[in-house]
């Protein structure tokens, strides 16, 4: 039998008995409404943290301190401090690192910081002025300070977001002058505030509205001093913008070489992170989230799945003298089969389509939710119906029908013919 | 052509074996019209649903038109069924909500065949229903609806009809109808007719009545001329074909002229 000739059939059958189609396809509309739903939670929270990922500058390499061994015990990572501040100048003006565009160091601690009597506590980064340009920093008001105030080890700061807020309110903290009490500064050392940074409605992975940016000189004369093995300051991290996007792996070959030589250590004592890794692992992390949401919903599509079956052996039962009709007149079993697939599935899909855009509205109206970000601030939840998930959706639900539809199917294509004429 | 020989049919009744058929020898030429006749339990229906291909004998052997039967597959029953076989049932077996145009299609679908809607309306317009084709069954009289089951029987050009008391659930007239189409078929096709029934005048329609009693044939006899019936086709009659009062008018064989009607 063809199978156009299945689906009039099917349609037929299904359209006589419209209450209890409605009724089975309402499993399969809630199952893949939840599926597509939760699914949009998941994909719309990875493409916020892709979205801030890449807010933090684009081509960024970031390089870490490695792990130490001593005698065979191996520290974690970070526990080497073999970065220092001679190893970024070196990146920055070696003639054998042609992708390095710019290398802005940093170093980093926590502390008080008081001003108008009021107090807040935060994170000093110590960085250097080429840091506004490769972590993509702009300042919403005043300045950044200059090269000539990084190599005076000037007492200037400028403000994240958060800080400013908390610290002045609505006067304008420029020219103001801020007290910070931190590390080997615990009597509290004077700082003027130059400016103030655009929020970037940084959540969660280091909220960078809520930090104070000092010289780096000035971080390690003032504040917090420490030096390296060799001698160096040291610092926490270096910051390595490479020239275009597609240099990225070829500065970092360059600034492992650097690295390598200036360190003479047999083992590498730093690690290169791109920000191709971290998007990986965070759409990682957020990929395995969303499936994991999916897999939930997915029970409520086995639930439908099981209602499908119920209704199409209730179908069979009904329907055994039709089938032994058709068989009379010629059907083979796998007609018989093909038909009550193809009603299981049709009902499966048009629930299936349904479901996706009963669960596009959910999230619709999920995405118009508030919940409270971090700083406070309320924020939007953002939720992506994203292409793959209706596919998903769309196959799993013919899948169900498949799989549920097979049984009652079978049990109709090996009637008896003659038991199913004579079926009351 | 049907032979068959020696055939048996035993049932299981859980411990119990019920024999059905004991060693039913039979054969039936191309285009003949042959009743069945028995009281029930006689094995009967059991002789019929093996003939129909819908059930296997548990022993002997029944040749179809020179293809042993006895040993195919299911699907090959099926296709049997399909394209050798029409079926007409006491109850008119019907599928429900379907328009008679479309139930007539339905062995045409599965045989695979084109040009379905043409063939069905052709094979409905030759049983006299051509003004019905999208009724359905519920909006059908009884004698309609057994000639909508006979134009699905007709519509593959089978070369046997088999039915099982076609006339049982109709009343004298339309019985006298629906006789005179199978009349027709057989004699204007060459279509091979044979049909069980209770009422001697309806098999007396026939030229051969065979009877049955437990599971064994107990008589096989031609009609004598001078009693068989003839009745006319409703189909040959163009004026009311289904609406006005049924015609039951008999005649002798020898005075009957029979009216061409197109296939």
């Amino acid at each position: 039998m063809q199978l156009a000739a299945s689906f009039r059939v099917a349609l037929g059958a299904l359209t006589a008995n419209k209450l209890r189609t409605a009724l089975t396809m309402l499993g399969m509309i809630i199952g893949v409404a939840a599926v597509i739903a939760l699914m949009s939670i998941g994909r719309g929270a990875q493409e916020q943290i892709t979205a801030q990922i890449q807010g933090m500058g684009t081509n960024l390499i970031f390089i870490r301190p490695g792990s130490t061994q001593e005698g065979g015990v191996r520290g974690g990572q970070g526990t080497a401090q073999s970065l220092t501040l001679d190893d970024a100048e070196a990146l920055a003006s070696s003639p054998l690192a042609p992708h390095v565009l710019a290398v802005a160091p940093e170093m980093g601690a926590g502390g008080q910081v008081v001003a108008q009597g009021r107090n807040w506590s935060t994170r000093f980064t110590g960085v250097t002025p080429a840091y506004a340009d490769v972590r993509n920093t702009r300042v919403a008001a005043g300045e950044f300070f200059t090269q000539q105030q990084l190599d005076a080890r000037a007492a200037v700061a400028v403000l994240g977001a958060t800080v400013a807020q908390n610290l002045f309110m609505d006067s304008d903290p420029i020219g103001q002058t801020v007290r910070i009490n931190s590390g080997m500064a615990r009597a509290g050392v004077s700082f003027r505030v130059i400016g103030v940074l655009e929020s970037k409605g940084g959540t969660g992975f280091g909220n960078q509205d809520d930090q104070v940016l000092v010289p780096l000189t000035t971080l390690q004369a003032r504040l917090f001093m420490q030096r390296g093995r060799q001698g160096g300051l040291r610092v926490a991290s270096i910051n390595v913008q490479a020239t275009g996007e597609n240099d990225v792996r070829a500065a970092v070959e360059e600034i492992g070489e650097i690295l390598r030589q200036r360190h003479r250590s047999a083992q590498d004592d730093f690690v290169v992170q791109t920000q191709e890794d971290f998007l990986q692992t965070f759409s990682q992390i957020a990929g395995t989230f969303t499936l994991l949401l999916g897999a939930i919903a997915g029970i409520s599509l086995v639930v439908g799945g099981i209602g499908i079956m119920n209704i199409m052996l209730v179908s069979v039962t009904e329907r055994t003298r039709e089938i032994g009709i058709r068989k009379a007149v010629g059907a083979r079993r796998q007609d018989i089969l093909l038909q009550f697939l193809v009603e299981s599935v049709v009902v499966s899909l048009a629930g299936g389509a349904a479901g996706v855009g009963l669960g596009a509205g959910v999230s619709r109206l999920i995405s118009t939710i508030s919940v409270p970000g971090a700083g406070g601030a309320a924020q939007a939840l953002q939720t992506v119906v994203s292409a793959d998930a209706v596919v998903l959706a769309f196959c799993v639900s013919a899948a169900v029908g498949l799989f549920f539809g097979i049984y009652p199917a079978m049990r109709a294509s090996r009637l008896n013919p003659i038991d199913a004429l004579r079926y009351e | 052509m049907i032979r068959i020989t020696n055939l048996h049919k035993i049932y299981r009744l859980g411990n119990v074996e019920v024999p059905a058929l004991q060693g039913v020898d039979l054969e039936i030429a191309d285009g003949e019209l042959v009743a069945i006749m028995g009281p029930s339990g006689s094995g009967k229906s059991t002789l019929m649903n093996i003939l129909g291909c819908l059930d296997v004998p548990t022993s002997g052997s029944y040749e179809l038109d020179g293809q042993q039967v006895a040993g195919l597959s299911d699907d090959q029953l099926a296709a049997i069924r399909n394209r050798k076989i029409g079926f007409v049932f006491q109850s008119f077996n019907l599928l429900p909500r379907m328009r008679a145009v479309e139930q007539v299609e339905v062995p045409l679908i599965y045989a695979g065949a084109r040009q379905r809607r043409e063939r069905a309306l052709a094979a409905l317009a030759s049983v006299g229903l051509a003004e019905r084709v999208h009724h359905r069954p519920t909006e059908l009289s009884g004698g309609q609806q057994q000639r909508v089951a006979i134009a699905r029987a007709l519509v593959t050009q089978p070369s046997l009809i088999l039915a099982d008391e076609p006339t049982g659930a109709l009343d004298s007239h339309t019985s006298e109808e629906i006789m005179g189409l199978l009349q027709q078929l057989n004699q204007e096709r060459g279509i091979t007719v044979l049909f069980v029934t209770h009422e001697p005048d309806i098999a007396l329609h026939t030229r051969r009545i065979v009877h049955i009693r437990d599971g064994r044939i107990t008589s096989d006899e031609a009609v004598p001329e001078a009693q068989r019936r003839i009745a006319l086709p409703a189909s040959a009659r163009p004026a009311a074909p289904t609406a006005g009062p049924a015609s039951t008018e008999t005649q002798e064989v020898a005075a009957c002229s029979w009216p061409q009607a197109s296939a």
